[in-house]
């Protein structure tokens, strides 16, 4: 099981700020990730797909499309951070 | 020493400044410092909603924090910084700087601040009358993030 984590615009799209769900063995990239939550929500799929939108994976923003979420127990999406 | 905070709980600026001017050895010959607080402009502004990533938010200012009192000379560096629902008028952010002379402590908190805005895990909303609105980093935000990497 994987926690999904939603900040900022994110969180309205997805509706809540965490979710559990189980990932196909198949979805190995952020890419495929992406894409794999666009296929069963498309509306949330659309926001996810902004390029301004990073991804952690436990933690760790992933660097590009192609890095691996294999075995993450937490993934995050984060629109531009914005403190102070 | 380097002390970082990330609060839901409101703070007092002056009371941080006092016990930072308090505890500062003979070195320190300059303490500088800069709040940052909701606005309301002129009911415009309800309040602001500072979201973070749990853990991983209070590790990158931290980080963050770190790696500008390495690039200055400092002696202590205090950064304080409110989470959760935040009423107009409160105080949102507090940096303050101990360094030997001046020019330090100026410059690592107005480049703490800069970091702030565009490289800490926070999401700000802001609510006024017409309901809530995702604040997000401007281009200028970013041009006076990259002046410190250069």
């Amino acid at each position: 099981m994987t926690k999904l984590l939603f900040f900022g615009r994110t969180r309205d799209a997805a509706g809540c700020g965490e979710m559990d769900c189980e990932i196909p063995a198949a979805i190995e990239s952020v890419a495929d990730l992406r894409a794999w939550i666009a296929s069963r929500d498309p509306a949330l799929g659309a926001v996810l797909a902004a390029r301004d939108i990073r991804v952690a994976a436990d933690q760790c923003i992933c660097v590009n499309e192609g890095a691996s979420i294999r075995g993450a127990s937490e993934i995050a999406f984060m629109p531009p951070l914005s403190g102070g | 020493m380097i002390r970082t905070l990330i609060t839901p709980d409101p703070f007092s600026p002056e009371t941080e400044m006092q016990a930072l001017s308090k505890e500062r050895d003979s070195e320190a010959g300059a303490l500088a410092s800069f709040v940052g607080y909701c606005r309301s402009a002129n009911g415009a502004v309800s309040q602001l909603e500072l979201d973070h990533y749990p853990g991983f938010t209070e590790a990158e200012v931290s980080r963050l924090a770190h790696s500008v009192a390495a690039r200055h000379d400092l002696l202590d560096l205090l950064v304080i910084h409110r989470i959760g629902v935040i009423p107009a008028n409160d105080p949102i952010v507090l940096v303050a700087a101990l360094s030997c002379h001046r020019a330090e402590a100026f410059a690592a908190v107005a480049e703490m601040m800069d970091y702030l805005k565009t490289d800490a895990p926070f999401w700000k909303s802001e609510t006024g009358p017409d309901g809530s609105r995702w604040i997000e980093p401007v281009a200028a935000d970013y041009a006076r993030r990259a002046e410190h990497t250069k």
